[in-house]
């Protein structure tokens, strides 16, 4: 589905992605650990183009989005991101912050917007809140709304950022919740976390990334219990 | 006759006149006699009708000039737009040449060199002072675009919007009422700087005053009146601006 071939970026002269390649099948779960500067965020935002690539060709459903001349804005409306920091539009109403890119895009029209949004709402519990304002919610519930605006696009893959890690830790369990029914419903997804809970349970295939490589990667069960660099095994030591 | 003219028609000679006396006397000729108060209000409205062209000219460049240049910096690494470049090349020598030369200099050049054939100076002054304010306002809201947390244009990005969209939806909402103290601020500077057209013979306020001053060697009162005028016009702005952003501010709490 995704296909990333010797994908290289630097800011600057530091070299933050070193010639990575990967490739992402329909259905995966595949979360991506690591520590902090290992390059696991940019290699996800390379993926829909928010960063872009120094060299290497990225290709989604048989089209090169690293051309220049590629329709970026029609391929992310395909790929669903969900950000550290939620990222949510303060100036809207939760109705209007999962409607917008739906209505603009020419996916839906309003009343067919307006109809998923319910229903999104409904999923993950918030039906309530479609007249709110973001200020207004807690962390935990703007993060469910933020996944909530991007299915509202009928996205095939969802990328997540780090999706709990600016949340009060009792409000991690239910972000989590939801993206782990959405994995049960088949989603393919790329999950940069630091739940190691959710990586073992969820993820279809655990990467671990350090200065810039993939060092290693495995099925979760054997990729915890036996790590076969140094590196993980110093890593996984620290954060279980 | 009405009761001013009879009070100053009643005032000793002016050697003998006593402090207030001479206050008064300075003061009816500054504004009542021969009806200057409708002079200075004639300066007024020509002022308001500068400051409105001027404000205008200045949004409309301000707004393009911002949008050319943070297109240009947030353009897609890799993609290279010559139009683009070419028109952002033009807008940095605007802003540069305006904010580098001192407005006065502004106006004498486009007063007597670049329009020296107009007779409409009022028009003029209104020309300069705009295109003048175009390069303030647009600096003030590429700091605004660019002030904006960029997780808010990744976000509506990400979803697939267009970056003009995004622009529209998001980040110019955002950022308006963010760059609303500044932009009041150079309202109030254009406001004032609308006195400097007198140099070029616009006919604002600072112009009459001076003319009132030439046939009555008394400068004191046209100027005080002149320095009243601008600061109630500045007040009621500022009273203006401030029940608009409590009301911005307002919605962010619903």
């Amino acid at each position: 589905m995704i296909d990333v071939e010797k994908l290289s970026k630097s800011f600057g002269d530091h070299l933050v992605l070193d010639n990575i390649s990967e490739h992402i099948n329909p259905g995966e779960k595949v979360v991506v650990i690591g520590p902090s500067g290992s390059g696991k965020s940019t290699f996800l935002r390379c993926l829909n183009l928010l960063e872009t690539p120094t060299s290497g060709k990225i290709t989604f459903e048989g089209v090169e989005i690293t051309d220049p001349k590629a329709k970026i804005d029609a391929v992310r409306q395909k790929m669903g991101m969900v950000f550290q920091h939620f990222n949510l539009f303060p100036n809207m109403t939760i109705q209007k912050n999962i409607t917008l890119a739906p209505v603009r895009t020419g996916l839906m029209n309003q009343d067919e917007a307006n109809q998923t949004a319910t229903a999104l709402l409904r999923r993950v519990g918030l039906e309530d809140k479609a007249g709110a304002y973001p200020n207004q919610l807690s962390g935990g519930q703007k993060q469910r709304i933020a996944i909530v605006r991007a299915l509202a696009m009928k996205p095939k893959v969802m990328l997540f950022d780090e999706p709990t890690s600016a949340l009060d830790p009792e409000m991690v369990g239910e972000v989590l919740d939801v993206m782990k029914e959405l994995a049960q419903e088949g989603m393919t997804m790329v999950v940069v976390t630091h739940e190691m809970g959710f990586a073992r349970e969820v993820g279809s295939r655990v990467l671990f990334m350090d200065g810039g490589h993939i060092l290693e990667q495995n099925e979760p069960a054997a990729f915890f219990a036996n790590p076969r660099s140094e590196r993980l095994k110093s890593f996984l030591e620290k954060v279980l | 006759m009405d009761f001013w003219t009879r009070l100053y028609e009643g005032l000793p000679e002016i050697a003998a006149r006593n402090m207030w006396q001479d206050i008064y006397g300075k003061f009816y000729q500054a504004w009542f006699q021969n009806d200057r108060w409708l002079t200075y209000l004639q300066g007024l409205v020509t002022t308001l009708q500068v400051t409105v062209i001027a404000l205008c000219i200045g949004i409309v460049l301000g707004v393009l000039v911002a949008v050319v240049r943070t297109a240009h910096d947030q353009r897609r690494p890799g993609t290279w737009n010559p139009v683009l470049s070419i028109v952002d090349f033009i807008c940095k020598i605007y802003v540069t040449i305006i904010r580098g030369t001192p407005m006065m200099v502004q106006l004498m050049i486009m007063g007597f060199v670049i329009l020296k054939n107009s007779r409409n100076f009022t028009m003029v002054g209104a020309l300069a002072l705009g295109i003048n304010s175009g390069a303030y306002v647009s600096e003030i809201i590429r700091g605004g675009l660019m002030a904006l947390d960029p997780g808010q244009s990744e976000a509506g990005r990400s979803l697939g919007l267009t970056y003009f969209d995004t622009m529209r939806f998001i980040v110019i909402p955002q950022a308006f009422k963010a760059i609303l103290p500044s932009l009041g601020n150079e309202f109030i500077v254009l406001l004032k700087d609308t006195s400097l057209i007198s140099v070029i013979a616009g006919k604002e306020i600072v112009y009459f005053a001076r003319a009132i001053i030439t046939r009555t060697y008394e400068p004191m009162f046209p100027y005080l009146i002149t320095a009243a005028m601008y600061l109630i016009m500045v007040l009621l702005f500022s009273w203006l601006q401030g029940k608009l952003e409590r009301r911005l501010r307002e919605s962010d709490r619903r």
